[in-house]
């Protein structure tokens, strides 16, 4: 450490030279020896100070930008190195792993990860745990949980449940006619929504009244489409669950002109979300606190590298539900705390 | 061994229909050994379909083609080459990315003997380099070296390594078509001389121009082609350029004995003064 | 007789211009080592050997595909579905092997799968001579919808051992690990320069695509080389399937969704010219490391990914800009 040293850099500092036959690089090499730098091997900080990295599903969604930014406000606070990757459409596993191996290698301390469930991506974080970095899951947990040190994350069973409550006491008496628009088929956030929905909507998989189901990966055109099919033939649907709010505006923008009116609940709290629910186009929405999960990430991550202490187990960061129409048994919060609370732009 | 009427290369009465355009038309050919033979013909006369039909790029409708006795039915310029018959393309047919040699045996490439040529298929490059440099020392294309890339080179030079290329590889005959077209002054005077040097090999060749001037320069006999067929066949040393012209645009006509005469149609055949 | 020879405009002693042109890696090659100089100048820990083998192995599956991809280009066309065909692929393989056959079994019929896609690309495009561009972008939408198809949506993860092996087996080289996934590719692209360089069949497929008109009067069966590009194109395809279960042991239909462009950012950045007849697999290969280097150096950097993205895209634009300007100065 700290020094070209002779165990691993004098000979096979030659071997790079060779193994790239250029000779320029001789050069580089001794300019590089003149830095001071690490070889590698243990990654705790040696100055008690963290280095985070963040690695979330993909760039794109408002959701992963507002996690970005909070993580990066808390960690400028801190005063400690914070930089973000992420995978470059859903589903990139590959993506995830090359981040997670790239900020290993730049000695990150701690990384915060929204991951792919994929095994090659547990094996990425699995390898940067055995260097001793901490690995928390934000936002989505690993399958299985215990992949990572710590998951802090949104109870999503919770929240679908608040949500199934929601609507099922919208409807009051009337009975249940309900068609769900789910996210991307095999997920875990799907599955735990779906679940947490029904359970919290009094009914159990495979009820005559669920009149229909099909999944919309979280798009909202795909969601669109999905509902015109399923209106066709559902013409007395009174309750919609949707897996998030973009589906629920897919949801919303297929029933224009239907003539239809149903209880339509969603997941998430973007700020668009709370202003859909202001407008009366969606009923209620659950709303998650992304924010929250990156700032308690953060801050373990300080604690960790100011005292070694690893971070384990769930983490819920909490649900509420936002609407302007409040049901006896379900609590809630109006648009207006919504929108001082909500992330994204509306 | 020629043709019966002691031609290398014949055709007769060849016809070629585009849709209802009617490209040839009842086309005759001759070609004599060791000649430099120049097809000229105006824009639209069909002489390109002619001599796409010689070198097999074009299939006539019907007519029949022989060559040195025989009867040749060309299906694509593979078979036309298979049978000796070389042709410089307007355009030179190079991949002007390529050096020189590579260019000279694109499509016949030769690999070197034994297990490296055999199983690994590998090149015999240095063969190739030195067989092309002897070509083109041979007929004096001035280049500097054949590993040059052809798009490095003038327009002359590139004529001179499609015509280096066709004499190389021809047995029968070479055809060019308008290989002076798009050069200058000087470097038409070097194509024409490596026209001269491959009939001083015994190659005959047919010579595609508009050049009157190259024409006469070169060729030993000048087909005339008119509106499909061919409608006169001059001599550079009987004939003056002018009558030459006359017969293409039709204000002149040959009769069957040679002698030639002002058309009584001259108006009817296109000629408005 | 003799004839003076006339002057050639370039006849002069071949300039630095005309060598990089003549031996299209040397550009690149050159744009990695700045890179990499920059970034072992400017991070502590780029230069660290246990980095660079880790730079290469995130470059190989990219690599590969991109080698299929070279030889596409240099025809003069472009294959956008290269990247979906492999992740089916992975699918097929990681599948087969799940269901109990060997996998070097399904390794095989995955290479199958990948040659017989990309051969029928080469018909469609030989045989009703459609553009490569409509032909690989249909076959793109295609393979992607059947990859969901044939795997329910669902990834399947792999344990064989055989389709494993890339990256599980290693040596040292150097104090550099190596694993068998990196001989490979190195072994690949030997080869294909090789049989680009040495062979008939490279000459043709510079040819054609410097040309095609010209090959064919040339008496070069240009469908027949076309068709034969496609159809190596994908045997490597398939290779780079099993490069991918390789590093990430779980076959994805959702993997890779922008791998096509991926593909053509490394050939472009080998200095392959799209417009075809030049460029080289060398190239192609050290395009893919400029592509993970850029994004291994700028997160020790700690630059975040999209920056790293606009650093990519710009490095594109460059490679580009400079081919067009090499040649305007030759012409």
């Amino acid at each position: 450490m700290g020094q070209c040293g002779p165990a691993r850099g004098a000979g096979s500092t030659r071997s790079v030279v060779r193994a790239l036959a250029l000779g320029i690089a001789g050069a580089l090499i001794f300019t590089g020896c003149t830095v001071e730098r690490y070889w590698g091997g243990e990654k705790v900080a040696d100055n008690g100070k963290a280095k985070i990295g963040l690695v979330t599903k993909t760039d794109t969604n408002p959701y992963f930008v507002l996690l970005r930014n909070a993580a990066r406000q808390q960690a400028r606070k801190h005063g400690v190195e914070f930089s973000a990757l992420a995978g470059r459409f859903d589903g990139d596993n590959a993506g995830q792993v090359t981040a997670i191996e790239n900020l290993v290698q730049q000695g990150a301390t701690t990384i915060l990860i929204t991951p792919n469930s994929s095994t090659g991506v547990l094996a990425a974080i699995d390898q940067a745990r055995a260097k001793g970095v901490m690995v928390l899951a934000l936002d989505t947990a690993t399958e299985p949980e215990n992949a990572v040190d710590g998951t802090i994350a949104t109870d999503n069973t919770e929240a679908g449940e608040k949500q199934g409550r929601y609507v099922r006491a919208a409807l009051g008496n009337t009975e249940p006619q309900l068609l769900m628009i789910d996210g991307t088929p095999g997920s875990s956030v799907d599955t735990e929504r779906h679940t947490g929905f029904l359970r919290g909507f009094g009914m159990k998989e495979g009820d005559r009244r669920i009149l229909g189901a099909d999944s919309a990966n979280g798009d909202q055109n795909m969601a669109q489409e999905a509902a015109e099919n399923l209106l066709q033939r559902a013409r007395s649907v009174n309750s919609v669950y949707t897996m998030n709010e973009p589906t629920a505006r897919g949801f919303n923008a297929a029933l224009q002109g239907s003539g239809l009116d149903p209880i339509v609940g969603s997941i998430d709290g973007g700020c668009q979300g709370v202003s859909n629910v202001r407008s009366g186009q969606i009923d209620a929405t659950v709303m998650q606190f992304p924010a929250k999960m990156a700032q308690l990430g953060v801050d373990a991550a300080v604690e960790h590298a100011k005292s070694g202490k690893k971070v384990s187990g769930f983490h819920n960061t909490g649900s509420i539900v936002i609407t302007d129409k409040p049901m006896p048994g379900v609590p809630s919060k109006n648009t207006e705390w919504g929108e001082k609370n909500c992330w994204g732009d509306t | 061994m020629t043709n019966e009427n002691g031609a290398i290369f014949t055709a007769r009465g060849l016809v070629k229909h585009y849709g209802s355009v009617v490209a040839m038309n009842g086309a005759d050919f001759d070609l004599y050994p060791g000649e430099v033979l120049a097809v000229v013909g105006d824009n639209g006369a069909g002489k390109s379909t002619l001599i796409k039909s010689l070198s097999g790029a074009v299939i006539p409708d019907s007519g029949a083609m022989y060559l040195e006795g025989e009867r040749v039915r060309f299906h694509g310029p593979l078979d036309a080459r298979r049978a000796g018959i070389e042709t410089v393309y307007q355009d030179l047919a190079l991949a002007p990315a390529q050096d020189i040699a590579t260019n000279l045996f694109l499509g016949r490439e030769q690999r070197r003997p034994g297990l490296l040529g055999g199983l690994f298929r590998t090149l015999d490059a240095r063969k190739m380099r030195a067989e092309a440099q002897r070509v083109m020392d041979e007929l004096g294309v001035g280049i500097s070296s054949v590993q040059q890339r052809v798009e490095t080179l003038s327009g002359g030079q590139r004529q001179g390594v499609a015509v280096a290329r066709a004499a190389a590889f021809s047995t029968r005959l070479v055809i060019m078509d308008e290989p002076t077209a798009a050069l200058g002054v000087a470097e038409s005077a070097k194509v024409l001389e490596l026209i001269g040097r491959i009939r001083e090999r015994g190659l005959p060749v047919v010579l595609v121009s508009h050049n009157m001037p190259h024409v006469f320069e070169i060729a030993d006999r000048v087909h005339v082609h008119r509106l499909g067929k061919r409608v006169a066949v001059a001599s550079p040393r009987e004939h003056t350029m002018n009558q030459v012209v006359g017969l293409l645009t039709g204000a002149l006509v040959m009769s069957e004995d040679g002698e030639i005469t002002e058309a009584q149609d001259a108006v009817t055949a296109g000629l408005a003064e | 007789m003799t004839t003076s020879v006339e002057t050639a405009p370039s006849a002069r002693k071949t300039n630095l211009g005309e060598f990089i042109l003549r031996t299209p890696a040397v550009g690149p090659a050159l744009a990695l080592l700045v890179a990499i100089a920059v970034f072992a100048m400017t991070t502590d820990t780029f230069l660290e050997l246990d980095n660079l083998s880790l730079v290469v192995a995130q470059s190989l599956v990219i690599g590969t595909i991109a080698l299929g991809q070279t030889l596409i280009i240099l025809t003069a066309g472009i294959d956008l579905s290269c990247a979906s065909i492999a992740v089916l692929a992975t699918l097929v393989m990681a599948d087969l092997a799940v269901g109990g056959m060997p996998g070097w079994v399904a390794l095989l019929l995955g290479i199958v799968v990948t040659s017989a896609i990309a051969a029928l690309n080469g018909a469609l495009i030989t045989s009703i001579r459609l553009p490569p561009f409509i032909v690989t972008l249909g076959m793109f939408t295609i393979a992607t919808a059947v990859a969901r198809i044939y795997s329910d949506g669902q990834s399947i993860p792999t344990t064989d051992s055989v389709l494993r092996w890339l990256s599980t087996r290693r040596y040292l080289f150097g104090g550099i690990e190596v694993t068998y996934g990196m001989t490979l590719a190195l072994i690949m692209v030997l080869g294909l320069a090789y049989a680009l360089a040495k062979t008939a069949w490279g000459k043709h497929v510079y040819a054609v695509g410097n040309d095609p008109e010209a090959a064919r009067l040339s008496g070069i069966s240009v469908r027949r080389t076309l068709l034969s590009v496609y159809i190596v194109a994908g045997v490597i395809y398939g290779i780079a399937a099993w490069q991918a279960l390789g590093r990430v042991p779980n076959a994805d239909p959702n993997a890779f969704q922008i791998g096509n462009l991926d593909a053509i950012t490394a050939v472009v950045l080998g200095g392959t010219s799209l417009f075809g007849g030049r460029g080289s697999v060398l190239g192609t290969m050290i395009g893919a490391l400029i592509v993970a280097t850029l994004r291994s150096g700028l997160t020790q950097a700690g630059i975040d990914d999209l920056y790293q993205d606009v650093a990519t895209g710009t490095l594109v634009i460059v490679a580009v800009a400079l081919d067009r300007l090499s040649r305007r100065k030759q012409s």
